[in-house]
């Protein structure tokens, strides 16, 4: 195609209006990205439908939306945010706080956890650990050809650092907060790096959150490191309001007989995007990838998982779930990639639906692409309705129709839930589901922050 | 206790019951009998609400209220029982989340508080000692991997946790082995009281060794063609369907 679609050229703009200000504010290592990456998102462009990956996902919806914002914040910005009090009731975690993605203290954007453990703003640890930004920063994302991934590369300044040394365990996971806050609507970008070194083990949770009605856009870059022998699981839990837009890029880069486990629980949110790239780059990794998304109205969840076996004898699994109310639509689509040498492979992958009603609608599409000759490959998909034979066994019991329905939702659900390793959280989750299904659970009414 | 009048259903349009009549008194063990496809099923999904049939003419009334206008879930609540002849699966919903809601239904139902969680589990020891149930299933998935001799028996410890007034048994005993026929025909008999009854659908004699019937009845093409004592169970067993195939035949 000759030149560069309407949409495209609105975010090259903001680019060009805005990088002076962006490249003042933040760390000389992160800077050396943005052109390379910026040349790169105006070759590739805002995804269209014609993109193999984004088939099922209309993106023009808040695209090409006129932002008011394009959220770069200032001192006061921070001073204010100061103020903004957040107390982790629920949960025993180390809480960090984002603010439409930046750090948002003026004092102590590092703080150091047991275990010499390193948690805070990026941009600030760009400043302070060169050479570990040099080491991991953009090197797992870099050679994507989703133009959202450059867009964020070339603009974005802040987000979370965690880093976590050699054989340090952490035993209670850290909890991020990512909060959209602002009376105008407004693009959000930000990127995160975590670092977990050889021999380690770290559990991080994100929740997504929107805090004020106003028309969101928010463009994620999360790139993950797990090291030799190590243990990693994150999970995503996003509810935000029905006009925000979100879309996240994980990349979970996975050394020698590593575990790491991503789960990406949707509860509410406008239109989703999680893009969950795992690379299994040592041999005997093993990974998991899941995945659970309740929607209705005219809400849109989109999945792409890309796992990638590039060493001998690895282990995935993927388990997606969702159900589907109203007009709400879905797509999943799991890749799965086996090199040439990734000898002794296992990767499986499923993904099952359920549609409450005619209206909703689920594209679910598995793609394998096989190199190597010794490996054992799975794929399941199914989109149904709920099974009348258990609703009318339940019935019998004395389980009224509108019960066993929550019940039998509840429960297919639950297979997703159940692979949360922290137990309040499992808890946390499964009320939260229930509340969800129920049709009680409106914005802000889960957060587990109680915001002061 | 129920009294059913001419009654007759359609499944997709065929004509499946053709018209039976039957009334079943407090106390009472029937047994209906007959040869495959003779309707014995479809008559125990009308009685617990199924609505893949559908009612084409006739009554049935439970204790004096029309039965056809109740949701399943009221039928059960009012003391009706179906033991399934493929008890379904249903993966992700435990056992005890299952009972536990079933049984404070039914506590609600008659004005009751729910019971607390200890004693909830209490009832649940004692009942799964009746049917010989492995502690185990209770934790799992309603049924899921579960045996086929599991699966009944775990009908059985439903029908001991709900204690009804009028249980329904389709084909109980087909696919039991001797030992788990055992089990199911005890724990029946233990639950039996002088006040509740049940309707026991088998294909064979067999489990009538050992819950013996006050009456049995044989069906044959949607029809209720022959009903007498339990001897009549000892004839069929001996003659097997085809002497009343042609007796009824005959009548045609």
């Amino acid at each position: 195609m000759n030149g560069k679609s309407e949409v495209t050229e609105t975010y090259s703009g903001l680019y060009t209006n805005n990088i002076s200000k962006i490249t003042a504010g933040s760390s000389s290592h992160i800077n050396a990205f943005r052109q390379k990456a910026f040349e790169k998102f105006s070759q590739l462009g805002v995804p269209t439908r014609k993109n193999e990956t984004y088939k099922y996902t209309n993106l023009d919806l808040f695209f090409k939306h006129d932002y008011k914002t394009y959220f770069i914040p200032d001192e006061s910005d921070f001073l204010k945010a100061e103020e903004f009090r957040c107390d982790v009731t629920d949960l025993d975690a180390h809480g960090v706080v984002l603010v439409n993605g930046f750090y948002p203290t003026v004092n102590g954007k590092l703080r150091q956890l047991p275990g010499n453990i390193t948690i805070g703003s990026l941009n600030e640890a760009a400043k302070k650990y060169p050479d570990l930004i040099a080491k991991h920063y953009g090197k797992y994302a870099q050679s994507n050809s989703d133009g959202l991934i450059h867009l964020n590369t070339a603009m974005a300044s802040d987000g979370v650092f965690i880093y976590v040394p050699r054989g340090s365990v952490l035993k209670k996971p850290v909890q991020v907060v990512d909060l959209v806050d602002s009376k105008e609507d407004t693009f959000n970008q930000h990127r995160s790096l975590i670092i977990v070194e050889d021999n380690a083990e770290f559990t991080l949770i994100i929740c997504d959150h929107t805090l004020s009605p106003s028309k969101f856009l928010t463009n994620a870059v999360t790139e993950i490191h797990v090291g030799e022998n190590s243990h990693f699981d994150i999970i995503r839990v996003q509810n935000e309001h029905n006009n925000a837009c979100k879309i996240t890029h994980t990349f979970i880069h996975q050394e020698r007989n590593s575990h790491a486990s991503s789960n990406n629980i949707t509860l509410h949110g406008g239109l989703v995007r999680n893009s969950t790239y795992h690379y299994l780059g040592g041999e005997g990794a093993e990974c998991n990838s899941y995945g659970l998304y309740l929607t209705d109205k005219w809400q849109h969840v989109d999945n792409f998982v890309n796992v990638e076996h590039a060493s001998p004898n690895c282990t995935s699994n993927q388990l997606f779930k969702g159900v589907l109310d109203e007009m709400s639509t879905g797509a999943f689509n799991g890749r799965i990639f086996v090199a040439p040498d990734a000898q002794g492979t296992l990767a499986y992958q499923k993904n099952n639906n359920i549609l409450l009603t005619d209206d909703a609608k689920m594209d679910t599409k598995p793609q394998l692409e096989i190199y190597a000759n010794d490996v054992k490959c799975s794929h399941g998909a199914t989109v149904g309705q709920l099974d009348n034979n258990a609703l009318f066994y339940m019935q019998s019991r004395g389980i009224d129709k509108r019960q066993a329905r929550l019940m039998l939702m509840f429960g297919f659900a639950h297979e997703v839930i159940q692979n949360i390793n922290v137990a309040a959280l499992r808890e946390r989750m499964d009320n939260l589901v229930m509340q969800r299904l129920k049709g009680e659970l409106s914005r802000c009414a889960s957060c587990m922050v109680k915001c002061g | 206790m129920l009294v059913i009048k001419n009654l007759k259903g359609a499944i997709n349009g065929k004509t499946i019951l053709k018209g039976i009549s039957l009334e079943v008194k407090p106390g009472e063990i029937h047994a209906i009998m007959g040869p495959n496809g003779s309707g014995k099923s479809t008559l125990a999904a009308v009685l617990a609400g199924r609505d893949i049939v559908e009612v084409t003419e006739g009554s049935v009334l439970y204790y004096g209220k029309n039965l056809l206008e109740m949701s399943p879930e009221d039928r059960s609540k009012g003391g009706i029982f179906l033991g399934f002849q493929y008890p379904i699966e249903i993966p992700g919903v435990s056992m005890v989340n299952f009972m536990k809601t079933a049984v404070n239904e039914h506590r609600k139902h008659k004005g009751l508080e729910p019971l607390s969680a200890s004693d909830f589990l209490k009832l649940m020891r004692e009942k799964k000692e009746l049917v010989e149930i492995d502690s185990k299933l209770a934790n799992r998935s309603v049924n899921e991997g579960f045996s086929g001799g599991e699966k009944k028996k775990n009908e059985i410890f439903q029908m001991a946790m709900l204690e009804p007034k009028l249980a329904i048994l389709d084909e109980t005993d087909s696919g039991l082995d001797i030992d788990a026929l055992r089990i199911v025909a005890n724990g029946v008999n233990r639950l039996k009281r002088p006040d509740n009854s049940a309707i026991v659908i088998t294909h064979y004699q067999r489990l009538l060794d050992y819950i013996v019937p006050d009456v049995v009845h044989v069906m044959y093409d949607g029809r209720i063609v022959k009903t007498a004592g339990k001897e009549l169970a000892l004839e069929l067993e001996e003659k097997g369907y085809d002497w009343i195939k042609k007796e009824v035949d005959n009548q045609n």
